[in-house]
């Protein structure tokens, strides 16, 4: 019972920190202005081209394409991969499970594989190639560590110690409605919940904020047309000794 | 020359080793007082100094999502670091563009997030000491705001933008680049980068129209500050004088008389360029930028178009709508603004003017693509018009052409080594140094198809290469104006 309680009031303050903190800091990249245009060109020139580019930076990482294979394949494969197990866990979260989370289930467990994959050719980059372990802090090799002992751990529950899977999802669901349903107390399950639970709280205060960020950024968001259509902001230094003149635009 | 060794050519881009500190000594002669008054900036270090710094930083995220997006966003994959032509030229790891945003973001994360207030160990986070000062001054001073690291970054980080960022703090802290606002404090006096007041520049025009009839037997005309001319050309102060710059400058000049269109330059607004995107000042890029609404204004003109140059092309494409703007009291058929390449490629396209290919059949061309147009601009209607449209117009005027290598230019061309406010002697072996990769590409092209000459459409790229180019074997001569081959071939009327 202690461990329920417990892991039950982690996950409360964990998802709290993670929405609050990730929309505050979502409220904040959409209050600050972008006073200038500032698009990395060639850029399309309407909102529907931006949606393509960002879609294909977005889902294919298509700058990091053109900068590294390496880095492009193992980045990508980890990404994908961890998509589809997220994608996959939903089954623990909804009842009834809709049929096509239980149609990605055989693929979600490969895509752990991929992930692990993913995850150790970074590291191993970071580790190896000298470039990338110059720019690299404790906190980028903790980051990969712990997105691997979370894959890992998840892994070894698939394959080598099974848990009361019935019972997580009893916890978790449970947890949705503000019920408390015992979790049980096996440590590969515990560990793997704890290593999430952190992942969650580091989220808003890290490098893991990339995931917002891409669609904030104005070198990838912006339309080129400064000249069709004339681009203001809110900032002091615009609007000091002008009167605005037209509407704003992204 | 000097007391550095020029880099060896090389087949392809080498990402070197890296050297740690190699380029720790480059950095510009600081300002002082007197350059820094005039853009409203301290004249040296206060001892509150950290506390403004911090401030502004604060500011600076707080009204530029850019910076606020950038500074979160790097997950330091390492897809940038062998991007940087300075990188590759000096193999310093801080001229990797991450090393160099992280100077920034390291500082960033000490004091406005909550990991590097309390772990900063942790996340590399470091206190803003003087040494940091001193690495800002230094590499941030060797970034040119090329732009090409952000065509590689997932996020589209643009390192430019921390530079930009970086330079405006320092400034604020009194310790701003004496190059960048002396000559920012120049154009608010006299007009133009190079101090060159009303009348001589009208002397040197009238120069012009001699040279041109002494050439030609015509009269082109160079008119300055003429009202109710159509067109309001602004271009680099370079094109008064400066070899090749000049002969651009005749190529426009002889375009509007081909076409029969009226034209003008302004004493007041005698100069494109805009070093206030240099040293990321938005009040002094504004203040700059407001002259030329005012001389167009003042003069009535009906267009306004941009001579070549890099930088101000940009300033000019992106910002001028926003920082001086709106133009409504201009032509409304024509783009505010155009640039000079649009304005002959237009005429050629509609058989105005008349070019003579076969002038030019003693040169054979590549051309080098400036960081600011490839990569912060557009010319045209479509993306990436700013590669087709110069190119277009070069084809027009000469019967060899040869691009370099497709890795070196479009949207990953290398910048010159000289752009972004470094274009000055304190820095010439980080110049000579950053040119490597333009250099090699050129060699190739040399080899391959004996390219005679480099044509460009930038007023730095132009004085960069004349000074770098001798270093790795080429004559000076060899980069010239794209309106330099447009001037030579172009057919005038009752020519001799």
């Amino acid at each position: 019972m202690f461990v329920t309680v417990l892991f039950a009031l982690l996950f409360y303050v964990a998802t709290a920190i993670f929405l609050v903190g990730l929309g505050m800091r979502i409220a904040r990249y959409a209050r600050t202005p972008a006073p200038l245009k500032i698009p990395t060109t060639p850029a399309p020139t309407t909102r529907r081209g931006v949606v393509v580019r960002m879609g294909t930076e977005v889902l294919l990482f298509n700058s990091l394409f053109k900068a590294n294979k390496w880095i492009w394949l193992f980045g990508f494969m980890f990404h994908v991969a961890l998509a589809l197990v997220l994608l996959r866990h939903l089954r623990y979260f909804l009842d009834p499970v809709p049929t096509w989370v239980v149609l990605i289930q055989p693929f979600g467990m490969y895509a752990a594989f991929a992930m692990v994959i993913g995850l150790a050719g970074l590291w191993v980059r970071r580790l190896f190639v000298e470039r990338i372990r110059y720019i690299s802090s404790p906190s980028d090799h903790l980051m990969l560590a712990l997105l691997l002992g979370i894959a890992l751990t998840g892994l070894s529950m698939t394959y080598l110690w099974h848990t009361d899977i019935l019972a997580v999802k009893l916890f978790f669901t449970g947890l949705m409605r503000f019920e408390l349903n015992p979790l049980p107390t096996q440590p590969m399950l515990l560990l793997h919940l704890f290593l999430v639970a952190s992942l969650m709280v580091i989220f808003p205060f890290s490098k893991l904020l990339h995931a917002p960020g891409v669609f904030f950024s104005p070198t990838r968001n912006q339309v080129d047309n400064p000249r069709e259509k004339r681009h203001v902001a809110n900032v002091k230094w615009m609007i000091a000794v002008e009167k605005p003149a037209a509407s704003a635009d992204q | 020359m000097a007391n550095f060794e020029t880099p060896e050519l090389q087949e392809t881009v080498e990402i070197p080793a890296l050297k740690q500190d190699v380029m720790s000594h480059s950095r510009p002669f600081v300002a002082k007082e007197q350059f820094q008054a005039p853009l409203g900036f301290p004249g040296e270090l206060a001892d509150d100094w950290k506390d403004v710094a911090i401030t502004k930083l604060g500011e600076l995220l707080k009204t530029n999502r850019a910076l606020q997006v950038f500074m979160d966003s790097c997950v330091k994959c390492g897809a940038c670091t062998d991007k940087c032509h300075y990188f590759l030229g000096t193999s310093d790891p801080r001229n990797m563009p991450v090393a160099r945003q992280d100077l920034l973001r390291n500082v960033y994360r000490r004091y406005y997030t909550l990991p590097g207030k309390y772990f900063p160990k942790l996340v590399g986070a470091t206190d803003l000491t003087e040494e940091v000062l001193d690495q800002w001054y230094s590499y941030f001073h060797q970034c040119s705001e090329c732009r090409r690291c952000s065509v590689y970054c997932p996020y589209g980080i643009d390192t430019a933008e921390i530079t930009m960022a970086t330079r405006d703090i320092m400034n604020a802290v009194g310790k701003g680049q004496k190059y960048s606002n002396e000559i920012i404090g120049k154009v608010f006096k006299i007009g133009n980068n190079l101090g060159l007041p009303q009348p001589a520049l009208e002397d040197t025009l009238l120069g012009l129209e001699e040279d041109v009839k002494d050439d030609t037997g015509i009269d082109v005309r160079f008119p300055l500050d003429e009202k109710g001319a159509e067109v309001l050309v602004v271009t680099p102060s370079a094109d008064f004088f400066a070899e090749p710059h000049i002969d651009g400058l005749i190529g426009y000049a002889k375009v509007f008389h081909a076409a029969g269109i009226s034209w003008t330059l302004s004493s007041h607004a005698s100069e494109a360029a805009n070093f206030g995107l240099f040293i990321g000042s938005n009040e002094n890029m504004k203040k700059i930028a407001m002259r030329i609404r005012e001389a167009a204004l003042d003069l009535g003109v009906k267009r306004i178009i941009f001579g070549e140059c890099g930088h101000a092309w940009r300033v000019a494409y992106s910002y001028l709508n926003t920082l001086a703007g709106p133009f409504d009291f201009l032509d409304p058929r024509y783009p505010v603004p155009q640039h000079i390449c649009e304005f002959t490629h237009d005429l050629i396209q509609r058989r105005v003017i008349t070019l003579d290919k076969s002038r030019n059949d003693h040169r054979r061309v590549t051309f080098h693509d400036s960081c600011n147009v490839a990569r912060a601009s557009r010319m045209g209607d479509m993306p990436g018009g700013q590669f087709v449209i110069p190119r277009e117009v070069i084809k027009a005027a000469c019967n060899h052409f040869y691009d370099m290598a497709p890795e070196t230019i479009g949207e990953a061309t290398f910048c010159c080594g000289g752009g972004g406010g470094l274009l000055t002697d304190d820095l010439l072996e980080l110049r000579v140094k950053g040119a490597l990769p333009r250099m090699s590409a050129l060699k190739q092209v040399v080899e391959e198809h004996e390219v005679t000459h480099m044509a460009a459409i930038c007023a730095i790229c132009k004085s960069q290469f004349s000074k770098v180019l001798p270093y790795y074997g080429f004559q000076m001569d060899q980069i010239i104006s794209v309106h330099q081959l447009v001037s030579d071939a172009i057919v005038l009327d009752g020519q001799q």
